[in-house]
């Protein structure tokens, strides 16, 4: 919450709130038979799209060169006048009142930035409160918390934007689009004129900072790995701007809905899926598990039956400490230093591809996987891989539950 | 020393008044007509305020009045593209008509005096200012004012918030080309009767008197340094974010 003095002004709820962001709550998108025809041309560029992105969600809007996503995208802020149809943003038209005053409402980010060169970073993110006419004090405030939010010192406030690099420059042009806390956020290819290690770390960035803020936005990009990455829903369009297929990542990998989008989602679509799922939420395998001094006797009969025949020693904490040989086992009680080291251990929290690596770089067959805390909470084999690229409709369902964990 | 803006007094012939060699008080060197004539300039000094205060007028009025209508005219054209050509052929027509004929083709209509000398050098101007401004304009990156409208500012906004701000640099580079060309071209306003310190270089031109030339032609020439360093440090000022860029 804001530290600061209470705004004195004759607005409404919002005032007092506005250094402190992320108190607006997000409204729904909604498309309604939307068309655009460019004039000269002869077919639509966006043809009777309709479509509803829910509430705090990343909607990517994909697709080849000349679909239409970036005229779909930009009809809402009416940088681009549909022909026809309607856009909604929750109950309100967007056709209704001033597309200027709309477009303040619209957090806005380009691919190329776009920061006026003239003015500093604080002032360019101040743009929309000062055309607002919020208090400078008010204004300060909220650059302030906005530099902190993209990690950047409040120090580069004062600098030109020729003297930032090309990933602080993208920063501070989510910062600027951010700074009245809209509500809804258009991204057109925001992070494509970055270096693929810059590119990957700023989307985790913007990830981390929509759970946080749950905005609804609309992403539009032509490389389906970052739609895969960062929608949770993504609408795969085709040329003439008409929807091929409005899906989470993981229906759209699985069950692409044509050959169109078959064909853009990827011959290397199964192993897109590796990117969708935590190692957690695989179904791990046990291992029979034992103290030091456990008598040998049981965990030799509890290997009999077992999906991974290797007994692990754990810690009083469940933290593996290594795994069991024949050796071990022949002696009476379980020794405290097996043979084998516990290594790799990998962390449940990583995505199945980055699970998958570390299993086959370190050329073992079988690793423990263990959460925040080291505790162990089953073992990742590469036959789990396996089975999970090779089940068809098994994995499915699996994996609709993991888009919805709560139901 | 050889001084450009004199030339056209030259060529002219144009007669000296009577009384001009009124104050010899050094002998020699006014006979002679030596080059420089050092006790001649500081006995005659003072007859130089007026007409460099005039040459100041008609530098200042032409150039003020050039960079209003030409920026009305660049505002114009960057809105409607289709003006842009047209108004470059009417400028250029008016920059290529020579000073000298555009006041004779002005005595029937504003008569003799300034205020010809002054029309004849804003239409002069507004070539030079006009062009730089639309080049102005037309360099903003166009991301910029993409991202300007995005953001939800109208087109006046845009306009005056980004892209004149930016255009800043070339604007004040064409002022800067136009002022220092003014100063020179004024010094024929003489021709229309409109004063300055070409009535200084004529007067004493007789072709002989080289000390008045060199006298009124320097005071042009420090005029033409003095603007053109002053609009250098106007564009330094409203451009800061130029300084970092380098």
């Amino acid at each position: 919450m804001s530290a600061g003095p209470p705004a004195q002004t004759d607005r409404d709820d919002a005032s007092g709130d506005r250094s402190s962001g992320n108190e607006s709550t997000a409204t729904p998108v909604r498309y309604e038979e939307v068309s655009k025809r460019y004039p000269g041309a002869d077919h639509d560029a966006v043809h009777r799209l309709s479509l509803e992105v829910p509430a705090g969600e990343i909607c990517v809007l994909v697709g080849p060169s000349g679909c239409g996503k970036t005229t779909a995208m930009r009809m809402v802020n009416r940088t681009v006048e549909m022909t026809s149809g309607e856009i909604f943003i929750g109950d309100r038209s967007v056709r209704q009142g001033d597309a200027a005053e709309l477009r303040r409402e619209i957090g806005y980010v380009i691919q190329q930035i776009g920061l006026f060169p003239h003015r500093t970073i604080a002032e360019n993110i101040g743009t929309v409160p000062s055309l607002l006419g919020w208090k400078q004090a008010e204004i300060e405030q909220r650059v302030e918390k906005l530099l902190e939010l993209i990690g950047l010192d409040p120090e580069f406030g004062d600098r030109y934007p020729s003297q930032l690099s090309g990933g602080q420059q993208q920063r501070v042009g989510v910062a600027r689009a951010l700074a009245v806390d809209p509500p809804v956020m258009l991204m057109d290819e925001p992070f494509g004129a970055i270096d693929p290690i810059n590119r990957s770390r700023l989307q985790n960035e913007f990830l981390r900072l929509q759970a946080e803020l749950g905005k609804t936005v609309l992403f539009v990009t032509h490389d389906v790995d970052e739609a895969i990455k960062m929608g949770d829903r993504i609408a795969v369009l085709r040329k003439g701007g008409e929807v091929a297929q409005f899906a989470t990542p993981t229906e759209l990998l699985m069950e692409p809905a044509d050959d169109f989008v078959e064909d853009f989602v990827g011959a290397d679509r199964a192993l897109k899926r590796l990117a969708l799922m935590r190692v957690k939420d695989a179904s791990l395998w046990k291992a029979p598990i034992c103290l030091a001094g456990d008598p040998t006797g049981p965990v030799r009969s509890d290997l009999a039956g077992a999906e991974v025949p290797h007994a692990l020693l754990v810690d009083s904490g469940r933290r593996p400490l290594g795994w069991l040989s024949e050796r071990d086992l022949a002696a009476p009680q379980v020794p405290s230093r097996p043979d084998t080291p516990a290594d790799p251990l990998i962390d449940a929290d990583s995505i199945l591809r980055d699970g998958l690596a570390t299993l086959l770089q370190s050329g073992s067959q079988y690793a423990p996987v263990v959460d925040g805390n080291g505790r162990l909470g089953g073992v990742l084999s590469v036959e789990i891989v396996a089975d999970f690229l090779s089940s068809g409709e098994a994995a499915e369902s699996e994996l609709a539950a993991v888009d919805r964990p709560h139901e | 020393m050889s001084d450009p803006l004199a030339g056209p007094g030259w060529l002219l012939g144009a007669a000296a008044p009577s009384d001009f060699f009124r104050d010899r008080s050094d002998g020699g060197c006014i006979q002679e007509n030596k080059l420089f004539c050092p006790d001649w300039a500081i006995d005659n000094i003072d007859r130089y305020t007026d007409p460099t205060l005039q040459h100041l007028v008609l530098v200042f009025s032409a150039v003020a009045a050039g960079f209003l209508i030409a920026f009305g005219l660049a505002v114009l054209a960057h809105r409607h593209r289709a003006l842009s050509s047209p108004f470059l052929a009417a400028t250029g027509v008016l920059y290529t008509i020579p000073s000298i004929a555009f006041f004779f083709l002005l005595l029937p209509i504003t008569g003799r005096g300034a205020l010809t000398a002054i029309i004849a050098l804003t239409a002069f101007t507004l070539q030079i200012i006009f062009r730089n401004i639309t080049t102005g304009l037309r360099n903003v990156p166009p991301e910029v004012t993409e991202a300007a409208r995005g953001v939800g500012l109208t087109p006046k906004q845009i306009l005056w918030r980004v892209e004149i701000p930016l255009a800043m640099p070339e604007i004040i580079a064409g002022l800067r080309v136009a002022t220092v060309s003014t100063v020179a071209l004024a010094t024929l306003a003489v021709f229309a009767n409109g004063g300055g310190l070409g009535a200084e270089i004529v007067s004493g031109s007789n072709i002989t008197f080289k000390t008045g030339i060199i006298i009124a032609g320097s005071i042009a020439i420090l005029m033409a340094i003095t603007f053109d360093a002053l609009l250098l440090l106007t564009g330094r000022l409203l451009a800061p974010w130029k300084r970092v860029e380098a």
